[in-house]
């Protein structure tokens, strides 16, 4: 919001209006209240105004309550990350303003509710405090003590009335909200709306308006990355899955329980997560690709299973929602720290594909490509996202559905012939045929995951073990030799390249930026394929004079990331240093500025 | 609409066989794939003859049958029958089963599994498929020891049993895999033994024509490791082959359980029996209940209309 482009004519009673061109707004309060339902709303209203939009939630593993909060960024141009410092801060509790007053630019509004708030005097100087006792005035907008319940619809109204936003647009918003509900339930909500609304503006010191957005005509829309990955995986023609509870993967599994049985198809809640990577290899072998998924300790259960789909080159698709570990670790914090259990993990020498989609778009568009190369490839896809990716909320441009969406249906016309381990298949890439198909001369395949012969029949050949290794090693290779070189954000050549992968892409894009703009030869690479890994990087890297790996997870043993440690390896490139984290937040982008600079001096 | 796995245009399996005029029945000879592996005079054998008998009898068709396994002795199964076949991880036959059961209704699922590979690390797959009544048969070929790593104790090992983990004889109490079965839900529990091929042949076909999930408790001498240990259930070695009585109620619960629950050698037949809905058949149903809404539209028009409401 520091864009302010002009102060226009005072409206309405208010100070001041200014024109911004974004604004970052933190809500601060407990999990049970309601903001991300606020948070939601003003990233759908964004998504419809055309304007972009990226959010940021924390919330706290306990079962209820607990400080949450919601950050949201909305600009009229383009959004890279959530924001390091917010605008405006709503705080409902002494902890929330005390907790979060950090967060808060230097002049920039706190707004809290003075029912349960007491400012503290000593920073009045620097935050512009706006004290509205949002509790009571609830009450009295919609009767009840009610518990609170409420008062995050009235904040929205305040929020409304702040930064002069559509309000018809956020009506119909709460109305397709309470669609389904009591009528009474609607009317109290747009009760409190209205009265947070009614606010005097002479109240707010300030109130704003967004600059036209620049992307004018094109239809967005708007879902975090767990639901952009559910509908990806429909849309690449999955109808098939099967899982166990476990947070943040959980969301995925809920959405594709309810949603796959309109296409005709199902998703198995199982009894563990074994049995749940078990039942989605079981249908994959009838015939079309499933998948499964799961986050932390559910993958690594899911490990010896990941090793029988690369024995027996089994199409599957894994979704891993990273979240912090080892072991329970930090259930509902980000962390990148899975990478090698997705690239390795398991015994013997078992190559899988690994991608990472770099932000909300990305999950639905690389969900339908993980389909695409599971069944091409025969091999399970290990899909790695993270708890940041997985609740953030974006907009983006509509899909053209009837395009993208894919049949999948698997074909029983009988074949002659088949060998399902076919050693003279072009670049070891074989494919199943599925049951139910007649094979005429009468020689029935086996997937097995013991070393076999080109039937699946077992074998202690070591001559076979090691053709066999071959082809599962080749097929991949081909694959990589199928990837685009990554595009670089920034110069191709110049002093600083970082390299990220997965959901840091849009901080690491705004530390190009900021770093550009103070005048610092700075670029970035993002890595969506993990494994393989696509080749021409060194011709990359031999453009910079540091190349800085950017990654949630720890420095390790011998000083670098999980990435870092792959770069290294198969570049033996002594210029590839990491820069590592892990609090379990997103990077802000003075984070990885501050590290860019501690680096460079060391 | 795409084709519905869970609704198959392919003729579900206990929808009336159309008239294959040109196919004769499979013989032996086309059925049979790899020598077994196993050790000469194993049990197992004769339950791979009998299996063989059901696809010859019932003119099984090999496309139509995925025969499917877990580790141990007992499965090494798939890669003697000319069909689909998977040899899965140890213990986890049923929920690859499970898999191919929901989504292709026009297919055969047998698996076939043993005492360890079932009941021990598989322990809580067992109870799980059998509660949800997912449509197949799981034939447990019990020897009451691990075979193929040569003399452990096993999850049906008697008390007092010598092998190489309990050299003074076993001392936790074994399962009773049938009772186990009736406990947590099974629709069709059945007790047979390898002696006796006639009525392994008669239970696994009454298991396979039970439309739910149909269990056969098999038992199975391992001459290696556990000579003799049936020798009480076979009248060739002097012992008894107690066939429940023809009076038993298949349906009575609690009449099946004190069947099951008799000293060795025990009471061989049908335990219990019972028709309930099968999971299969559920998820068709929800599927209907969903899809009833968007007759007629393409699978992107139906994910179109979630999109709309996400704008």
């Amino acid at each position: 919001m520091s864009d302010t482009v002009s102060d226009a004519p005072t409206a309405g009673g208010a100070k001041k209006v200014s024109r911004i061109s974004e604004a970052v707004i933190r809500i601060a309060g407990n999990s049970q209240d309601g903001i991300q339902a606020i948070g939601g709303f003003l990233a759908r209203l964004a998504g419809r105004s055309e304007q972009e939009v990226m959010t940021f939630m924390t919330i706290p593993s306990t079962i209820s309550g607990g400080p949450s909060i919601f950050q949201v960024r909305i600009g009229s141009g383009e959004v890279l990350t959530s924001g390091d410092d917010a605008d405006v801060l709503l705080a409902f509790y002494q902890h929330s303003y005390e907790g979060h007053i950090n967060s808060l630019k230097k002049r920039g509004v706190v707004l809290y509710d003075s029912d349960h708030v007491t400012p503290k005097p000593e920073w009045e100087n620097d935050y512009r405090h706006v004290g509205i006792p949002i509790s009571s005035l609830t009450v009295e907008a919609i009767g009840g003590t009610a518990k609170d319940k409420g008062k995050n619809i009235y904040s929205l109204g305040l929020i409304a009335r702040m930064f002069d936003l559509n309000v018809t647009k956020l009506e119909k918003l709460i109305g397709e909200r309470f669609t389904g509900k009591d009528a009474s339930i609607l009317n109290n909500a747009l009760a409190a709306f209205h009265a947070g609304y009614a606010n005097s503006p002479s109240n707010l010191l300030e109130t704003f308006q967004f600059a036209e957005s620049q992307k004018k005509g094109v239809p967005q829309v708007v879902m975090n990355g767990n639901e952009a990955i559910a509908f990806g995986l429909i849309a690449g023609g999955v109808r098939f899955g099967a899982g166990y509870p476990i947070t943040p993967w959980t969301d995925i599994m809920e959405i594709l329980r309810r949603e796959l049985p309109k296409y005709g198809g199902s998703f198995i809640q199982c009894e563990d997560e074994i049995a749940s990577i078990s039942m989605a290899l079981g249908a994959s072998f009838a015939g079309r690709v499933a998948v499964t998924g799961s986050s932390g300790p559910g993958i690594s259960l899911k490990t010896e299973a990941i090793g029988w789909a690369v024995m027996a080159e089994m199409p599957l698709i894994v979704i891993n929602v990273q979240r912090g570990g080892p072991s329970t670790g930090m259930p509902t914090n980000i962390e990148q720290s899975d990478l090698n259990i997705a690239t390795f993990g398991g015994h013997g020498d078992a190559p899988r594909v690994v991608l990472a989609p770099a932000n909300v778009e990305d999950c639905f568009y690389m969900a339908i490509e993980a389909v695409n190369v599971a069944r091409k490839y025969s091999v399970p896809v290990m899909f790695l996202t993270d708890q940041g990716i997985a609740t953030r909320i974006e907009a983006f441009a509509a899909p053209d559905l009837e395009k993208v969406c894919q049949d999948i249906t698997p074909d029983l016309t009988p074949v002659p012939a088949h060998k399902p381990y076919d050693l003279s298949a072009s670049d070891g890439v074989t494919q199943h045929v599925k049951p139910g198909t007649r094979i005429l001369d009468g020689k029935y395949p086996i997937a097995t995951g013991l070393e076999h012969d080109e039937y699946g029949h077992p074998t202690g050949s070591p001559k076979l073990h090691m053709q066999m290794n071959a082809k599962r090693r080749k097929k991949l290779q081909a694959f990589g030799a199928t990837l685009p070189v990554p595009k670089i954000y920034g110069p191709p050549e110049g002093n600083v390249l970082l390299v990220g992968w997965g959901s840091t892409e849009g901080p690491l894009c705004e530390a190009v930026d900021r770093s550009r703009a103070a005048g610092d030869s700075v670029s970035s690479l993002h890595l969506r394929h993990i494994n393989p890994l696509p080749n021409g990087l060194e011709n990359i890297f031999s453009g910079f004079n540091h190349v800085f790996v950017v990654e949630m997870n720890d420095e390790g043993l011998y000083g670098y990331g999980q990435l870092g440690a792959v770069l290294r390896a198969r570049y033996c490139e002594a210029k590839i240093q990491g820069i590592n984290k892990t609090d379990g937040l997103t990077w802000k982008v003075k984070e990885i500025l501050e590290n860019i600079k501690t680096k460079l001096r060391q | 609409m795409s084709q519905a796995l869970t609704e198959n245009p392919v003729v579900p399996i206990n929808a009336p066989q159309p008239v294959t005029g040109e196919r004769k029945g499979l013989t032996k000879k086309e059925i049979a794939a790899d020598h077994p592996t196993w050790c000469p005079g194993c049990g197992d054998f004769s339950i791979l003859a009998l299996y063989f008998k059901l696809i010859e009898k019932r003119k099984l068709w090999h496309e139509k049958i995925t025969t499917i396994s877990g580790i141990g002795c007992s499965s090494r199964f798939p890669y003697f029958v000319q069909s689909h076949g998977a040899h899965f991880l140890h213990g986890r036959a049923l929920p690859f089963a499970s898999g191919v059961s929901l989504s292709r209704p026009d297919l055969h699922v047998f698996a076939f599994s043993g005492d360890g590979d079932a009941f021990s690390i598989g322990g809580n797959h067992f109870t799980h498929t059998a509660r949800k009544n997912i449509k197949m048969t799981l034939v447990v070929m019990d020897n009451q020891v691990y075979g193929l790593t040569k003399k452990q104790t096993s999850p049906t090992s008697p008390l007092g049993f010598k092998s190489k983990t309990d050299t003074w004889g076993a001392v936790d109490y074994p399962i009773n895999p049938s009772k186990q079965a009736i406990a947590v839900g099974a629709t069709f529990v059945a007790r047979t033994s390898a002696s006796n091929p006639n009525h392994v042949l008669a239970t696994m076909e009454a298991a396979m024509d039970h439309d739910g999930f149909s269990f056969v408790h098999c038992l199975s001498e391992c001459v290696e490791f556990y000579e003799g240990a049936f020798d009480a259930a076979n009248p060739r070695k002097g012992g008894a082959f107690n066939e429940i009585p023809k009076t038993h109620d298949v349906t009575d619960e609690l009449a099946a359980y004190k069947l099951a629950g008799a000293d060795f050698p025990g009471n061989f037949g049908i335990f219990y029996k019972v028709n309930k809905p099968t999971k299969n058949v559920k998820e068709v149903e929800i599927n209907k209940a969903a899809q009833s809404k968007f007759a007629g539209q393409k699978d992107w028009q139906i994910l179109q209309k979630t999109f709309d409401r996400m704008k």
